[in-house]
């Protein structure tokens, strides 16, 4: 299959196939998978950034008193080292995975509309370049979380006008990016693929997708609505002019809720990719993946108001949310049996793809334990804006999207790059990282329940042990992410050794296996003939 | 984990063995986490202990599911790897097994929704209070007035702990007495009586927290939330502010002092003995040496936070006050920013919060330190004449 392709490619000369040289590759590429590695490398070098600012963090914590930096920096450190790790590290490196996969997995020679598609990425670095540079202005950067709520947010400096417009920038990015990748899942898939026949990767970004474009625009409406607060005299938001804060926080949240499901998805599909590759067998219960992706999905509309128990709701409000938040932990629950069944009975091995895979079921659940102990209101008056949250949504995203991204790293870097990366350092990233991740956020839990609120820049003694730990896991777990740096340079950079094989994983299914390592500039110039067999669910249909 | 040498051999019944060691470990040593500040306080009030309550069994139910779900990963991760020459079965679904796995949680979930909701109607009881307290939040302090006993008091982070927390006080806090978590005023309440809170901000939105009473709720402008307590033993119990307002968020604690009812009762008088002399000081002339002394106290207890000690304010967001035109320029302008504030700013207007021989003490004070020129008086009489308008 992949010669009769490299062939067909050799033959095919009369229109461009290699890409362009120098600078201009990479500014003017429609092709999806110049785009993809533009977006992991934005996104990996976001990862360093935003984790900077979080040491920052870190490094004032490290013992009561303030050491380092004054109150006011150290909001604007937390505002932006969750901005850029939301909007810049995560989301950037599921759309780059996107662009990379999504074609070579439905058999499409690119995305459906290549030319948004460089657009969408290149519209990213000037919304960072922005929102970055507000931290050098007079007023410093925004400081009042990364959930902008008003008042506060509109008491600080005109640097707020250019963190709003970079919200703008990357809202219109992500819409673009969402819309493409729909397009292209809906319309250019190989012919016998049916929809229920698509890899879970395929399925759950399609759902995603739609999710992105649904509320992205809530984010935009709420924060324009913000701008003109504060500048053209508006009262959305102000109490005195018959506004109400309250409503800032429900739009917000209408949009944020999902949000979190957008970064955790797509992760589920990876996941799902990875478990059965390694398991040698087929993945356990498909079709009930993808029904609960959607339900998820569904549910993640009808719950925005968790976030919001202690503003003072109606009881009847509190139950509700609190109802449809417990409903989401059972199309969560299914999702973690069926990667255990998949494993189950299996013959695995664990490569670190494998192992960041298993660490995510774990360290998620972990997460998603926390966050059915959050849903539970009574019990939230006490938990929320502490602690006890921050490691709760650090074990979501840390050891679950950002763990899910390093697994889809090690498991088609061979395919992207041509070159195996050292199975021992790979190891040892993992290792170091699940051992300095826990030690960074399990004793946050205790912190939280303890009493400590979040967002302090200091806080009483009794807390000090613990966020002492803390610190000391979150620069190990920072210094072992070098490690993970450089095994994706050399394998990106290095001297090509090997050839490797097609198919790199031995149990590997999907049609990015079937081309040439590494993928050629451009594959599937002509449909592929699939099969049931081509995929890691194997057969549905029996 | 399971491919660290020392897992793989030893047999499956040591490895659960094991883990029903550490699982009763660690129940045993729950009593003595509290020690430890490792869990959730039990608190003071009914509420709180079934908060205390929910939050265990759902710690439990959660850690009983841990344990079977990664029990089960772990055998398999042990029994079924191709180094052990494992073959690899070929089954991809099972109705009845997901059937089962979709209708237990959601029974489970029954199970924990109903204590759940029970608790949740008791807290919204707010109604046949005892007595009530309306809570304030201000950038950086809280104001309370007792609605009954018309007491009405500012609390604000103690001189101690906002000494040794400014950037590299060379303090250590730990010499701090409840370092960040002690007030100048506490708040007082009676035990044994259903105390409502009418919780409200001036500003932004604040969040009033004692761990203790098991709640804590938003005090948003222009809202009244509602919330109430009922302690059940004497004692001084400590919370913070927990919803991010502005740079000092970390710096506006609670103190509540809980004292049987004649204590109480005995405090009031004396709140009212107080205000009847602060009452006759607003009447009588204050010399400008007096002024200036009390004024530099109010400064920097009010004021300093944002204007700082030495008046030159934090650029761009506080004005120096050392300089300013205002508080060079007529005593009608400079009494009227104080006691009305700038709307829409974090200026804010102490008429409501200060009274008025704080005020012109402040404003005698700042008319003369730093350099300013308008070493003239304001008397506490000028203040209430502006306040009434
Ligand atoms: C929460 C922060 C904060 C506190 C506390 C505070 N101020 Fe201010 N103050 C401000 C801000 C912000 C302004 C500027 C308002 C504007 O933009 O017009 C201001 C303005 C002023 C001005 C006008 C200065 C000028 O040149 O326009 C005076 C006078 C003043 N404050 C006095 C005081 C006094 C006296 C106190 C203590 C009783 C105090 N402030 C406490 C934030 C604060
Ligand atoms: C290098 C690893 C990381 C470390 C050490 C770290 C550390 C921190 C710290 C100390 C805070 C401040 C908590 C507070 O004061 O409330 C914080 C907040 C936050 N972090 Fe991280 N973090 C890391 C990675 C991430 C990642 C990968 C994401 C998202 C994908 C993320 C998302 C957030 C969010 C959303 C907040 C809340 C900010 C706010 O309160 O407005 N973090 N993090
Ligand atoms: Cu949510
Ligand atoms: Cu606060």
């Amino acid at each position: 299959m992949s010669t009769a392709e490299t062939t067909h490619h050799d033959q095919d000369d009369h229109h461009d196939h290699g890409p362009a040289k120098g600078l201009s590759r990479w500014v003017f590429t429609t092709n999806h998978k110049d785009i993809g590695t533009l977006y992991l490398l934005f996104s990996l070098a976001m990862f360093f950034v935003g984790g900077a600012m979080a040491l920052v963090i870190r490094a004032e914590l490290f013992q009561p008193g303030l050491q380092v930096v004054e109150p006011d920096f150290f909001n604007q450190m937390t505002t932006m080292h969750a901005l850029v790790m939301i909007f810049g590290a995560v989301m950037p490196a599921f759309v780059g995975l996107a662009n990379w996969l999504v074609p070579m997995m439905v058999g499409a020679p690119d995305m459906a509309l290549p030319r948004m598609n460089n657009w969408s990425f290149w519209i990213l670095p000037f919304a960072f370049a922005m929102l970055l540079s507000t931290l050098f202005m007079e007023s410093g950067g925004p400081a009042a979380g990364w959930t902008l709520y008003p008042p506060l947010s509109l008491q600080g400096g005109d640097s707020f006008a250019f963190v709003i417009f970079a919200i703008h920038l990357m809202g219109l990015s992500s819409i673009m990016g969402a819309i493409n990748i729909v397009a292209t899942i809906l319309n250019m898939r190989a012919p016998k693929m049916n929809l229920l026949r698509m890899p879970l990767f395929v399925w759950t970004w399609l759902i995603t997708a739609f999710l992105l474009i649904m509320v992205m625009p809530v984010l935009a409406g709420a924060v324009t609505m913000l701008l003109t607060d504060r500048y053209f005299g508006t009262s959305f938001f102000n109490a005195a002019g018959g506004g109400d804060p309250v409503m800032f926080q429900h739009i917000f949240w209408f949009f944020g809720h999902p949000e979190v499901y957008i970064m955790i998805l797509p992760a589920f599909g990876i996941v799902s990719e990875i478990i059965p590759t390694f398991a040698r067998k087929p993945l356990f219960g498909y079709v009930s993946m993808v029904y609960a992706t959607a339900s998820i999905a569904f549910l993640s509309f009808i719950v925005w108001a968790h976030h919001m128990f202690t503003t003072g709701m109606p009881l009847g409000g509190e139950l509700f949310f609190m109802y449809a938040t417990m409903v989401i932990a059972v199309p969560t629950g299914v999702k973690v049996f069926n990667w255990v069944a998949t494993m189950w009975k299996g013959s695995m091995t664990f490569e670190t793809p494998m192992l960041f895979a298993v660490g995510f079921v774990i360290l998620f659940t972990i997460g998603g334990f926390s966050g059915l102990m959050l849903a539970i209101v009574p019990a939230d008056f006490q938990y929320h804006d502490t602690y006890f949250v921050v490691a709760h949504f650090h074990y979501v995203l840390v050891t679950g999207a950002v763990f899910s991204i390093m697994a889809a790293a090690y498991y088609w870097l061979p395919k992207w790059t041509g070159n195996m990366y050292s199975e021992t350092l790979g190891k040892w990233h993992f290792w170091l990282s699940v051992v300095t991740v826990n030690l960074l956020f399990f004793p946050q839990h205790f912190l939280g329940l303890a009493g400590m609120p979040r967002r302090i820049p200091d806080y009483s003694v009794q807390f000090a042990e613990f966020n002492m730990w803390s610190s000391i896991g979150g620069f190990a777990f920072g210094l072992t992410q070098l490690i993970f740096l450089y095994i994706v340079l050399k394998a990106s950079f290095g001297k090509r050794t090997e050839q490797l094989p097609d198919r790199v994983w031995e149990g590997a299914k999907g049609l990015e296996w079937t081309v040439a390592t590494p993928a050629p500039y451009h594959t599937f110039d002509e449909a592929p003939d699939f099969r049931d067999e081509d995929v890691a669910h194997g057969d549905v249909a029996h | 984990m399971t491919n660290s040498k020392g897992v793989q051999r030893r047999s499956l019944g040591g490895l659960f063995h094991r883990a029903a060691t550490l699982a009763l470990l660690t129940l045993m040593a729950a009593p003595a986490w509290a020690d430890y500040a490792l869990n959730l306080t039990q608190g003071v009030s009914e509420f709180s202990e079934r908060v205390y309550g929910l939050h265990m069994l759902i710690l439990w139910i959660c850690v009983v599911i841990g344990v079977l779900v990664f029990g089960a990963m772990f055998v398999s991760m042990y029994l079924h790897r191709k180094s052990r020459g494992h073959e690899p079965a070929q089954f991809s679904h099972s109705t009845k097994a997901e059937i089962v796995w979709t209708v237990i949680p959601i029974l489970i979930l029954v199970g924990m929704a109903i204590p759940a909701t029970n608790t949740l109607v008791y807290m919204h009881q707010t109604g046949d209070s005892d007595m009530t307290v309306k809570i304030t939040g201000y950038q950086w302090k809280w104001k309370y007035d007792y609605i009954e006993d018309d007491v009405s008091f500012l609390s604000n982070l103690d001189s101690a702990s906002n000494s040794a927390r400014q950037l590299n006080s060379g303090i250590d806090p730990a010499t701090v007495d409840d370092y960040l978590l002690n007030v100048d005023n506490r708040v007082v309440l009676p035990i044994n009586t259903k105390v409502r809170f009418l919780i409200t901000a001036d500003d932004v939105i604040h969040a009033w927290w004692v761990p203790d009473f098991g709640w804590k709720r938003d005090a948003i402008p222009g809202f009244v939330n509602e919330a109430w307590v009922e302690i059940k033993e004497p004692g001084i119990y400590r919370g913070q502010c927990a919803e991010l307002c502005g740079k000092d968020h970390g710096f506006m604690p609670i103190v509540v002092e809980a004292v049987s009812r004649p204590a109480y009762q005995a405090w009031v008088d004396e709140q009212k003995q107080e205000q009847l002399v602060a009452e006759q000081n607003v009447e009588r002339d204050w010399s400008q040496e007096e002024l200036v002394a009390h004024g530099q106290a109010v400064y920097e207890a009010q004021c300093a936070a944002c204007h700082q000690l030495n008046g030159q304010g934090l650029a761009p967001a506080f004005p120096a006050l050392a300089g300013s035109p205002v508080a060079n320029g007529p005593t009608e302008d400079h009494i009227d920013v104080v006691v009305n504030g700038r709307p829409g700013t974090a200026m804010q207007a102490f008429g409501d919060t200060l009274n008025e021989a704080d005020i012109a003490a402040a404003l005698t004070y700042t008319r003369s330190a730093w350099g300013n020129k308008a070493s003239d008086t304001i008397q506490p009489r000028d203040v209430r004449a502006a306040k009434r308008g």
